[in-house]
């Protein structure tokens, strides 16, 4: 297997885009990536796109040649793959890009995420994603997946002395960093008490624990590592690329806290890595709800079962505060939450912080990061470790 | 979701009817056609036997749905639990019978026979289990085991 690089990234504002299309805003983030890349589309072998339910939410399936169509590539007759593995599409297809190029099948690759969710009516769109969980056993029950989190939440809660206003941190956390992201869907910031007070959704979660439902698209540009400096001053090599998967239902879970998928992909991702936890400097975690961006840090290995709280709610996660700065892009709470686009959005952001762009909420001589996606509750995951390379 | 679809899930749905593999006695809900704790897990195929739960759980976590599933929005809000059974399969139901504010991790409880939801007015009606506190329920027979009055007087009777 060949070392793997990020040669470009791009992505659109996350939002209501309800003046643009999934075509368009699917084609913007690709072409800014390949632009960022200096690379010609003369290059390319193949065209990855995360994407969760564009059949149920905007009525269109094969989407991956439609993208390369208007993106001006059909001619080139370029492989284009659709890759849905729910929420965490988009990680999954950075995961098959990455193999790709690894294993020498192609040199030089887009990996894109694109989502349109608000094209339907939100109902239609809490129905698409509660697909995401098991249908059968979970949803028809009258299960939501704010409503499973929730579960996950309440268990927590119990087992660990979680407290709600410590949950309740994690999306003002989240609204601190979004502010300062011109692309995030939400950037106005929240309190404490603001979250606890917002309306229910499913107990011990409100309307305030929850990511938005957004639009929006990002995309990255892979190579090999050894040709990286043809087209970038700033490459950032992907040193780790796991995924893992897990029962479907949460009450099939071991441990209704716990993600194996993510404490397996973590594993495996730091052994690839040559990394421990506490080599990362900034990491985008799942954070789709308030409690699982707690077990994510839990079970990433970044804090003891039981201690993600605490470290939220005293601020150490900010830029600068810490050695570890989480979600500077405000995560999907506030940076939005295109569904299948979030993983290669995760990408973006952290390659804008090991080149040092991140502006505002860059965490100072950033060296190594790492993405976390999660789809629906937790049957698979995916984490992702770069690198800045000197 | 068509009729079919839901209908042929009504041996688990309405009577709790998991699998048990006849290798390592493990109990599943729903069945399973191979056993994922047997190591060597490709001797269980062919070897899950039908299996019934009793009903009887108890509380591992548990919400309130104020932001209702599909289908389920005359309900809010609804106690919505994961129970793990006395045969130790865990599944996912409401709880009923009980005000939200008295559902408790740990708290007893017992399948019911309820209707789910129905696909708007005209449509299809979904029934399946629900669970309820065990205080709710008879301290004698089980309501859902209590054998229906026959019409056939018992073979004694008839002599």
């Amino acid at each position: 297997m060949r070392e793997v690089a990020i040669l470009g990234v791009g992505m659109t504002r996350f939002g209501e885009l309800w003046d643009r299309s999934f075509r368009e805003i699917g084609i913007e983030a690709g072409l800014q990536a390949l632009v960022d890349a200096k690379l010609s589309s003369a290059d390319l072998g193949a065209l990855y796109l995360g994407n969760m339910a564009s059949g149920s939410l905007i009525s269109q399936e094969h989407i991956a040649p439609l993208i390369l169509d208007y993106a001006g590539l059909s001619g080139r007759h370029l492989a284009a793959v659709r890759v849905e593995a729910g929420s965490a599409s988009g990680a999954v297809a950075l995961h098959q890009g990455y193999l790709a190029v690894a294993s020498g099948a192609h040199d030089f690759v887009v990996v894109g995420g694109a989502e349109k969710l608000t094209d339907v009516p939100e109902a239609e769109a809490d129905r698409v994603v509660g697909g995401t969980a098991d249908h059968e056993w979970e949803a028809v029950f009258g299960a939501t997946l704010p409503g499973l989190w929730a579960m996950i939440a309440r268990r927590h809660m119990h087992d660990f002395g979680t407290t709600r206003e410590q949950l309740a941190s994690v999306p003002v956390h989240d609204h601190a960093m979004g502010s300062k992201n011109p692309n995030a869907h939400y950037r106005n910031l929240l309190t404490v008490e603001g979250v606890m007070k917002a309306t229910p959704v499913a107990e011990p979660l409100g309307m305030l624990d929850c990511a938005p439902y957004s639009d929006g698209a990002a995309a990255v540009v892979l190579g090999p590592l050894d040709r990286a400096r043809k087209f970038t001053d700033t490459p950032v090599q992907i040193s780790a690329s796991q995924l893992a998967c897990d029962v479907m239902a949460v009450h099939h879970r071991r441990e209704i806290t716990t993600l194996d998928s993510t404490v397996v992909a973590a594993k495996r991702a730091f052994a690839q890595a040559h990394r421990l936890p506490r080599d990362v400097n900034v990491a985008e975690i799942f954070d789709a709800y308030s409690i699982s961006a707690l077990v994510a840090m839990e079970d990433l290995g970044f804090v003891a079962k039981g201690e993600a709280g605490p470290e939220f709610a005293e601020g150490h996660l900010a830029p600068g505060a810490g050695k570890l700065a989480v979600n500077t892009s405000g995560g999907m709470k506030a940076q939005g939450r295109p569904f299948g686009a979030v993983g290669v959005a995760q990408a973006v952001e952290l390659v804008r912080q090991l080149r040092g762009e991140a502006k505002e909420r860059q965490q100072a001589g950033a060296r190594v990061a790492l993405a976390h996606d999660v789809g629906g509750t937790g049957a698979t995951s995916v984490v992702h470790i770069f690198e800045r390379v000197n | 979701m068509s009729i079919a679809r839901f209908w042929r899930e009504s041996p688990r749905r309405y009577n709790l009817g998991g699998s048990q593999c006849a290798v390592c006695s493990t109990v599943y809900f729903p069945p399973r056609s191979v056993c994922p704790s047997c190591a060597n897990h490709r001797r269980s195929i062919g070897k899950m036997e039908p299996f019934t739960l009793s009903g009887d759980g108890e509380v591992v976590t548990f919400s309130v749905i104020h932001d209702a599933a599909e289908g389920f929005e005359m309900q809010v809000p609804y106690v919505l639990a994961i129970v793990k059974t006395t045969e130790g399969p865990m599944l996912t139901g409401q709880v009923v019978d009980v005000a939200p504010g008295d559902v408790a991790i740990g708290l007893k409880v017992r399948a019911t026979f309820r209707k789910l939801r129905e696909e708007g007015r005209a449509g299809v009606i979904h029934y399946g289990y629900k669970f309820a506190p065990m205080d709710e329920w008879h301290s004698g027979p089980r309501r859902t085991r209590d054998p229906e009055p026959s019409p056939v007087p018992p073979e004694s009777a008839r002599a």
